[in-house]
C-alpha cells in the first residue's frame, strides 16, 4: 500500500510559473541607460549617414588605411624589439648582483615613471641637439627619422613594462618546480626553458595582451611628431576638411582594432589553458 | 654645466617659473580629475555587478568603448566635439560670436572618463573580494541598503581597491602629458616651448622627465602613508 503511493509519483513536476518581473528602479535605470547608449549610436549613425561624402571617404579613406598599416607596423616592430630587450632587463632585475639589479631597477623605473608622451619628445627632439656628435658616428640617418625615434622609445618603453610582466611570471612559479628538475639532473637552462617557462607564459599572456592594446593605443602620440599613422592622417584629414567624422571614423577604426585582438587573446587563452581546466 | 643651470633657474632669462606654474598645472588637472573617475568608475562598477542584465549591459558598454580608444584620441574627441557642440547651441540661441571651450575643463572630462573606465574594473574585483556575508550581517542588523553600503561594504572596498587605485593615479599623472597636445600649458608644453626657443631640446625634455619622475616618487610616499593608515582600522584576515 505504502508502496504504491510512493510510486505514484506524476511524471512531470509542476512548477510555478515565473513571477512576472516587476519594473524595479534599478531595471527602470538600466532601460533607460541602455536606451540612452542606443539612442547615441543611432545618433552616431545617422550623423555617420547624413555626413556622408563620398569624395571625402574617396581621398582620405586609403591615407586612414595607409595609417593603420603604419600604426600596426610600428606597434608589431616595438613590442618585438621590446620583447628581446626585455629579457636582459628582467635578469637583471632577478640578479643577486647589486650593481645589475640597480641598473635595471633604475631603467625600469624612469621608463614606467615617465610618460611616454615624454619619452618620444626626448628622443625625437633631445637627441636632435647632438645632432653633430650623432653625425660623425654616423647614426644621424637614424635619428633623423621620426619612425625610428618613434620606434626607439616605444621598444625601450614597453620593454620596461614587458621586464616587470617577465619577472612576475616567472616569480609566480612555485620554487618546487626548478627544485624538482634539478632533483631529476636537469640542467639549469633546460629547467628554466622546458618546465619554467611554459608555465610562467601561462601567467604572463593576459598582462602581455594589455600591454599590447597600450602600446596600440599610446601608439597614437606619434602623431604629434608628425610620423603619419591612423592618427596622424585623421588629424590631417580634420585639419584640411574641418569635418569631425574624420575623428569619429579613426574612433570607430581603433575600437575594431582593439577588440578584435581581445577577443583573439580570450581565444588564445582559452586554448592554453584546457588542461587546467577542472 | 652653468649655462644648462642659469638655463633652468629663476634668474634673468631662466626658464623655472614657467616650468613650474607648469607642474603647478599638472598636479592640478590631475587633482581635479582623480574625485570625477573615482565617482563615475564606483557607480559604473555598481552597474556591472548589478543583477540586471540591462544595467550590466550598459556599464561594460561604457567601459568597453573608453578602454578600447586611444587617451588622445578620447582628448580630442571630447575637446573638439565640445568646440563644435558649444557652436551649434550658441548659433541656435542666437549669438553669432565664437566660444572657446577652456582646455583644462575638457582634458579633464576626458581624462576623467578614461580613468572612470579604469577604475571600475578595479573597484569591480575589490566588490567581489567582499564576502556576501557582510552585506547579510549589515541587513541583519537592520541597517538600509544605503547604509549597509556606506558602514560596512564601503570602508572595506576602499582598503581592498587602494593599490589598484595607486597605479591609475600613477597613469592618470603621466596621462595629463597628453593636454599638451590640446594647448593646455602644461610641463610638456612648458618644457617644449623652452626647448624650441633655448634650442637645448635634450636639456628641457629631460627636465620634464626628472619632474614627472618626482612626482611619481612624491605621490608613492603619500600613497604608502594612505596605505598603512587604511590598514591600521582593518581587520587581520
Amino acid at each position: 500500500m505504502t508502496e504504491s503511493f510512493i510510486n505514484a509519483r506524476p511524471a512531470t513536476v509542476m512548477r510555478p510559473p515565473a513571477p512576472p518581473k516587476k519594473w524595479t528602479r534599478g531595471r527602470v535605470i538600466g532601460h533607460l541607460l541602455v536606451g540612452l547608449w542606443t539612442a547615441l549610436l543611432i545618433g552616431l549613425l545617422v550623423y555617420l549617414y547624413s555626413a556622408w561624402n563620398i569624395e571625402l571617404i574617396q581621398k582620405y579613406g586609403p591615407t586612414y588605411l595607409e595609417g593603420l598599416k603604419t600604426t600596426i607596423g610600428l606597434v608589431g616592430s616595438s613590442i618585438v624589439l621590446g620583447a628581446l630587450i626585455s629579457i636582459p632587463v628582467a635578469l637583471g632585475r632577478m640578479s643577486k648582483n647589486p650593481i645589475a639589479a640597480s641598473i635595471a631597477y633604475a631603467y625600469v623605473y624612469f621608463f614606467r615613471g615617465t610618460p611616454l608622451i615624454a619619452q618620444v619628445f626626448l628622443f625625437y627632439y633631445g637627441l636632435g641637439s647632438f645632432k653633430p656628435q650623432l653625425e660623425s658616428v654616423g647614426l644621424w640617418v637614424f635619428f633623423r627619422e621620426a619612425w625610428y625615434c618613434a620606434l626607439l622609445a616605444f621598444a625601450l618603453n614597453t620593454a620596461a613594462y614587458q621586464a616587470e610582466i617577465l619577472r612576475g611570471a616567472i616569480r609566480s612559479v612555485p620554487l618546487g618546480q626548478w627544485e624538482g628538475a634539478a632533483s631529476l639532473g636537469v640542467s639549469k637552462f633546460v629547467t628554466f626553458w622546458k618546465v619554467i617557462l611554459p608555465q610562467a607564459l601561462i601567467v604572463a599572456l593576459r598582462p602581455y595582451g594589455n600591454e599590447i592594446i597600450l602600446m596600440i593605443k599610446g601608439s597614437a602620440i606619434v602623431a604629434l611628431i608628425t610620423v603619419y599613422d591612423l592618427m596622424g592622417y585623421t588629424r590631417l584629414a580634420y585639419s584640411r576638411t574641418f569635418d569631425f567624422q574624420a575623428y569619429l571614423w579613426a574612433a570607430i577604426i581603433y575600437l575594431i582594432l582593439v577588440e578584435i585582438l581581445r577577443h583573439i587573446w580570450d581565444w588564445l587563452e582559452r586554448r592554453i589553458t584546457r588542461h587546467l581546466i577542472r | 654645466m652653468e649655462g644648462s643651470i642659469a638655463l633652468l633657474g629663476f634668474g634673468e632669462g631662466g626658464w623655472g617659473p614657467s616650468i613650474a606654474s607648469g607642474v603647478l598645472v599638472t598636479v592640478s588637472l590631475a587633482l581635479a580629475t582623480l574625485p570625477i573617475g573615482l565617482v563615475i568608475g564606483f557607480f559604473i562598477a555598481l552597474g556591472k555587478q548589478s543583477l540586471e542584465p540591462s544595467v550590466k549591459l550598459a556599464a561594460n558598454m561604457y567601459t568597453t568603448i573608453f578602454r578600447g580608444l586611444p587617451e588622445l584620441l578620447t582628448l580630442f574627441v571630447v575637446y573638439f566635439g565640445a568646440q563644435i557642440g558649444i557652436q551649434k547651441l550658441g548659433q541656435l540661441l542666437g549669438y553669432g560670436g565664437t566660444l572657446e571651450i577652456n582646455s583644462f575643463i575638457a582634458g579633464m572630462f576626458a581624462l576623467g572618463v578614461v580613468f572612470s573606465s579604469y577604475a571600475s574594473e578595479v573597484f569591480l574585483s575589490a566588490f567581489r573580494a567582499i564576502p556576501k556575508g557582510q552585506y547579510e550581517g549589515g541587513y541583519a542588523i537592520g541597517l538600509s541598503n544605503g547604509q549597509t553600503m556606506r558602514m560596512v561594504i564601503l570602508p572595506q572596498l576602499i582598503r581592498i581597491a587602494l593599490p589598484g587605485l595607486a597605479n591609475l593615479w600613477m597613469i592618470l599623472l603621466k596621462d595629463t602629458a597628453l593636454v599638451s597636445a590640446i594647448g593646455l600649458a602644461d610641463i610638456l608644453r612648458q618644457t617644449g616651448v623652452a626647448a624650441r626657443v633655448t634650442k637645448h631640446a635634450f636639456l628641457f625634455f629631460g627636465t620634464a622627465c626628472m619632474i614627472y619622475l618626482v612626482l611619481a616618487i612624491l605621490s608613492s610616499f603619500v600613497i604608502d602613508a594612505i596605505e598603512r593608515s587604511s590598514a591600521k582600522s582593518g581587520v587581520k584576515r
